[in-house]
């Protein structure tokens, strides 16, 4: 007997082309994958390998040339502008590696932005939103602070809020951890490992196999194509890996 | 999004940068301001141009000699056709419509008395005079009929003459002057007029009997105008008519000849020169309004700069679930408020300036409701044209690149 997990990412025969200039590039080639509701994936591969196409292409900032994209069992290929964006606000949260938190606006506001784009949110269920995805990043003490208040990982962890304020299907994360120290970087390993364990679909995007050690599944690409995909019986807690770390001194 | 979300975004991102906002509002406040300002400051004119004509006289008519036209050629004043006091007295008789006539002389020359002199024109009138030019008296009396017919040596002075000879709060009714050698009575002193429309000094002034002027100092035949004032308003136009069929008929002038006079209404002197004050006060206006599009400009300006130093956030927005017409809407609400709010300061600066302008410099101002529509109408359009395109382009930046926009 099997348990049917739900599918959330079903790609099947995807090409990505670019045109520069005369030369095509071909960023995809002919990829399938399928990802199902509650996995923790690592898509891993050196620069130039089509991870960051494929990224874009899951996040439906762009569309593929060829092949079909269901996310959550919607056809995402033949969709205008407007109905992507519809999609981005209600089925996804995006992490970036470099925040893009507002600057000069409060973490409570930064987290709040998703819902603004959403009309049947009222003000104060946006708020109450918002207070409960801060608390959810362990920064509720934080909520009126701006983002150069804020160390690095407390930025990654706002940002992290505002990926959950929309109760999306899927979590998006490029290289969450791209700019920021081993330590920091496993606390955020262990956001992400906790939020998993509660039943979100997380898909991170990452050059590191440290980061990708502490996923349940990692898929290799170069060249535009998967050439590995492994699932991780036993992943690594970040937790304790956290605690094997030497013990920063205390400020 | 909704539109009460997206105008507190716009309030926000303003208030980041409340410096930067307000330079760029600074071009539309001070475009506006001086379109309000120019516009009172016409307006202003306007209406004193219009109540400085109406105190020249109550339905003034003035009739004057035109120089004789041959074969299209003007010739000079001594082939002019000259008025006589027969006219006047031709009009008085024919024209029902006309209420008093008064033939008009001038001549300049010098007054003196005692150890003062001072220059100043001479004008001939008869009693008449006074109650057409709307000229009150201040001290004394007027001429009489005898006084006229006999070219009596009396006069009576402007206040800056009396001033100028005889010192500020004198009375020299009585006092004897001598003008161009020949000696004067004073009987009167004129009200004070202040300045007319065209600048000059009216109270600069002699006025004496008409045979007096014509005779003794001028010596000479005829008169320079007639200074005629209608029955009541409504019946000027038909003065005119009636005084224009005697003169024709008094200078035996035939059906296809051209008048050899002129008549001027004081409603026609008054819409030539509002006409020039209308022109003046375009002219303003149009300056203003050209500060008001380079007052655009600037918020276009810096609209543009902002959404490229913004890239970021756009594409962060446009990941969450932005629509186009969400980060366009965002972006042209936050132009259209600059506008709005520069304009509104305009208008209040404009006001204040030009009510300054109107205590400072004794300038007269009229702020219309019409000109603060005109230029509030403006500024808000100036802030949806400039600002659509910085919008526009906010809005078609694509997703991907601006999040990865340095």
């Amino acid at each position: 007997m099997r348990r049917m997990n739900k599918n959330i990412i079903s790609l099947k025969s995807i090409d990505k082309d670019y045109y520069v200039g005369d030369i095509t590039v071909r960023a995809l080639k002919d990829v399938d994958m399928e990802i199902n509701e509650g996995e923790f994936t690592a898509v891993m591969g050196t620069s130039g390998s089509g991870k960051s196409t494929l990224l874009n292409i899951l996040g439906c900032l762009d569309k593929p040339t060829k092949g079909k994209y269901h996310l959550d069992d919607e056809l995402i290929n033949k969709l205008n502008k407007n109905q992507l964006a519809y999609i981005r606000n209600q089925k996804i949260g995006f992490v970036f590696q470099s925040y893009n938190l507002l600057p000069k606006t409060s973490a409570l506001e930064n987290v709040e932005l998703p819902l603004l784009y959403n009309n049947t949110v009222s003000s104060k269920e946006r708020r109450e939103r918002a207070l409960s995805a801060l608390e959810s990043v362990s920064l509720s003490n934080r909520k009126f602070h701006m983002p150069n208040q804020l160390s690095g990982g407390q930025q990654q962890r706002v940002a992290i809020a505002r990926s959950l304020v929309n109760n999306p299907v899927l979590i998006l994360a490029d290289e969450p951890t791209g700019n920021l120290d081993t330590r920091t970087s496993y606390e955020i390993m262990n956001l992400f490992q906790e939020l998993n364990s509660q039943g979100k679909t997380i898909v991170i995007v990452t050059h590191e196999q440290d980061i990708a050690q502490f996923t349940k599944r990692n898929i290799i690409y170069r060249d535009g194509r998967i050439i590995k995909d492994q699932k991780i019986e036993n992943p690594k807690s970040a937790k304790e890996a956290l605690d094997k770390l030497p013990k920063e001194e205390e400020a | 999004m909704k539109l009460i979300n997206l105008i507190k975004l716009a309030i926000q991102s303003l208030l980041r940068n409340k410096f930067r906002s307000l330079l760029t509002m600074l071009g539309i406040i001070i475009g506006v301001a001086s379109v309000i300002a120019m516009l009172a400051i016409g307006e202003g004119s306007k209406q004193s141009i219009e109540k400085n004509i109406s105190g020249m006289g109550s339905n003034l008519i003035m009739v004057s000699p035109i120089k004789d036209k041959r074969g299209g050629v003007t010739l000079g004043s001594g082939d002019a056709k000259k008025l006589y006091i027969d006219d006047c007295e031709a009009i008085l008789e024919n024209c029902p419509s006309v209420k008093s006539v008064t033939p008009v002389l001038r001549a300049s020359g010098q007054i003196i008395s005692g150890s003062n002199n001072w220059p100043t024109s001479i004008m001939g009138t008869n009693e008449y005079f006074f109650e057409i030019r709307n000229q009150e008296i201040e001290s004394g009396r007027s001429f009489t009929n005898d006084e006229i017919r006999r070219a009596a040596k009396v006069c009576l002075i402007g206040e800056t003459v009396k001033e100028n000879i005889f010192g500020e709060n004198s009375d020299p009714v009585g006092e004897k002057i001598r003008y161009n050698k020949i000696p004067f009575e004073i009987i009167g002193v004129l009200e004070s007029k202040g300045q007319s429309t065209f600048g000059s000094d009216q109270d600069d002034i002699i006025v004496a009997p008409y045979t007096t002027v014509q005779k003794r100092i001028l010596s000479i035949s005829f008169i320079h105008q007639i200074y005629l004032s209608a029955i009541s308003e409504d019946a000027s136009e038909k003065a005119v008519e009636e005084i224009e069929e005697t003169l024709r008929a008094e200078h035996k002038l035939t059906g296809a000849e051209e008048n050899d006079f002129d008549i001027r209404t004081q409603e026609e002197i008054m819409s030539m020169l509002s006409s020039t004050s209308d022109v003046l006060t375009t002219l303003l206006a149009a300056i203003a309004g050209i500060s008001l599009l380079v007052g655009g400009i600037g918020i276009m300006n810096i609209m543009y700069v902002s959404v490229t130093e913004r890239t970021r956030e756009i594409g962060l927005r446009s990941a969450v679930g932005g629509r186009e017409v969400d980060i366009m809407w965002q972006f042209l609400i936050e132009s259209i408020f600059m506008s709005l709010t520069g304009g509104i300061i305009g208008i209040i600066l404009g006001a204040s300036t030009a009510y300054s302008v109107s205590h400072f410099m004794n300038w007269p101002v009229v702020i219309t409701v019409n000109s603060i529509f005109l230029a509030f109408f403006f500024a808000s359009i100036i802030g949806v044209f400039f600002g659509w395109y910085p919008a526009r382009k906010a809005a078609k930046l694509d997703p991907i690149n601006a999040l990865r926009h340095e």
